[in-house]
């Protein structure tokens, strides 16, 4: 049951869009939020639909691979809509009862589940098709300006790529220890909620000594092959912007510009 | 003469006390000069000091008392840290708990990246070292789906890419099963023959010291026995109250010779000790 927790999913494969430099599709993906969020016609929702679509075509990602994603949000995207058709001032076209449903409040709320849908499938598009190496790596390349400001850039890039180096680790540690305590009679499945995050302790407790082990002695493994911070390190791969990525980074910051302005 | 590449002189090691734990002695003065080039394995019981040993070897721990030396230089010396940590490599137990990164060959570039090498350099030790372990098709791989014994031959292939001059080997093989276990020392064995890499091997299975050229064998922080495999292995009662065994070879040997056949009780490797009761029963 453990093994279905997977974090940004991220699907290999070979195309354009996983080809880019992280940081252009992490810039890219800045624009189209500050693209949606400026939206206020048919229009300005088409070009950021259409956008999407090529997007996601250009990076062989199925529309329901992508709409998978939305799944975990479908309450919020409900909510919000329902909230923003009955709570909208205006000019009322349908009453029942205390609920009445305006013009206005019709626009917004589709407008609203618009956005949130193209808000979560535009970033979904990014982490299916950049690994969390890749993207951790794009991050840091990012955000190395604020080192001027000490903020611990490469640290905590480190910090997040030795994260998910040991994701599965862990979770394989979590399944043996939970083998363990069921062959001592524990129970993880049965009873009300309270019970059951009870029964989490025996589990936790193991888990969290192990965990404390395992970084110490891995922080002595990594001083020993010379860790000593950021500081002088070099790279394997070095990210490099190529034509292509400049193309792709011109054309999300036309898209968030023209809709800024004419939208 | 061959050169010493580590030193230790009179060198103590105490683990500070706590308010429940007194201060325990690891290491009571140990004197030992390891030659460049050479295969020591060193034995003993758990609590014998031998991991505290390695450890000061690469200034992991440092000497309470007394000195330890690297190709000249003092491990006590702050500045020459990093060079100390390139020359003498260090495997540890856990395979799991050394790898880095979430790519085979991402985590071999690793000590290359803190040390500052140029990228298309790091590109030629990561190729350089996966292949000296033999595993250059896992390249891509992610780590966590190897077994045992892979995942410790990338944590020696992420020490080769240092380029060091001795590889420390803490228990490397405890956590194998005897597959990974031969794996592993196949490759160890190979880059002693074949790179000269001086390889200091800490172990508590007495038959990983078939192939060294000097077995030292640890006990209460101090050393009990050092000498050749077969100088150290034909004292098997001294061995015993250790608490620790001979290899399989010798104990077939001293009961055959129990049984009244005559055959020498030092032959250590399975090719010599086959030889010598070949030679016993004609």
């Amino acid at each position: 049951m453990l093994k279905d927790i997977t974090l940004g999913q991220y699907f290999p494969g070979n195309t354009l869009a996983h080809k880019l430099d992280p940081r252009t599709k992490l810039l890219a993906v800045v624009c189209y939020i500050v693209a949606i969020f400026s939206c206020h016609s048919v229009w300005g929702y088409g070009a950021a639909i259409v956008t999407l679509i090529v997007s996601a075509r250009v990076s062989k990602v199925g529309a329901k691979a992508l709409f998978r994603g939305l799944r975990p949000v479908l309450f919020i995207i409900v909510f919000t809509a329902v909230l923003n058709l009955f709570y909208t001032p205006g000019e009322v076209v349908w009453t029942w009862w205390v609920l009445k449903i305006t013009r206005e409040g019709v626009r917004m709320s589709v407008a609203m589940v618009a956005r949130i849908t193209l808000l979560i499938t535009g970033t979904f598009l990014l982490t299916y098709t950049t690994s969390p190496i890749r993207l951790t790596d794009g991050l840091e390349s990012l955000l190395s300006p604020l080192k001027k400001l000490h903020v611990p850039v490469h640290e905590l890039a480190m910090m997040m790529s030795i994260a998910l180096r040991f994701i599965p680790t862990l979770i394989e540690e979590t399944d043996k220890i939970m083998s363990a305590q069921k062959a001592r009679g524990a129970d993880f499945e049965s009873g009300g909620l309270v019970q059951r995050a009870k029964a989490l302790i025996p589990l936790l407790v193991p888990l969290f000594v192990s965990a404390f082990r395992r970084a110490d002695e891995l922080a002595t493994a990594m001083e020993c092959r010379c860790y000593h911070g950021g500081e002088g390190r070099t790279k394997l791969h070095v990210l490099r912007f190529a034509a292509r990525d400049y193309l792709v980074l011109a054309f999300y910051v036309a898209l968030a510009a023209g809709i800024i302005v004419f939208d | 003469m061959m050169s010493t590449i580590i030193e230790t002189d009179n060198l103590t090691y105490t683990y500070p006390g706590s308010e429940e734990n007194a201060a325990t002695v690891a290491l009571g003065g140990v004197t030992l000069k390891l030659a460049r080039g050479s295969f020591v394995v060193v034995l003993g019981h758990n609590g014998s000091g031998k991991s505290t040993l390695a450890k000061t070897f690469n200034a992991v721990l440092l000497p309470s008392g007394g000195t330890v030396y690297v190709d000249g230089m003092d491990t006590k010396d702050e500045k020459l840290l990093l060079e100390i940590r390139r020359r003498i490599g260090m495997v540890f137990q856990n395979p799991d708990n050394q790898i880095v990164a979430n790519v085979v060959e991402e985590d071999v570039a690793f000590a290359p990246e803190n040390l500052g090498v140029p990228t298309e350099e790091i590109r030629q030790r990561v190729d350089d070292a996966l292949e000296a372990v033999g595993m250059t098709e896992f390249t891509l791989h992610a780590p966590h789906l190897l077994s045992g014994g892979q995942k410790q031959r990338i944590a020696i292939a992420g020490v080769l890419a240092m380029l060091p001059e001795c590889i420390v080997l803490d228990e490397a093989t405890a956590m194998l099963d005897p597959r990974g276990r031969r794996e592993v020392l196949n490759v160890i064995e190979g880059l002693h023959r074949e790179k000269d890499v001086t390889v200091v091997l800490i172990t508590h299975h007495m038959n990983e010291a078939e192939h060294a050229d000097r077995v030292i064998v640890m006990n209460d922080g101090t050393v009990a026995m050092d000498g050749t495999p077969r100088e150290v292995f034909s004292r098997a009662d001294e061995l015993k109250s250790l608490g620790l065994t001979v290899p399989d070879t010798i104990s077939l040997l001293r009961e055959l010779r129990d049984g009244g056949l005559d055959v020498p009780v030092d032959a250590v490797t399975v090719e010599d000790c086959a030889d010598a009761i070949m030679e016993a029963i004609g």
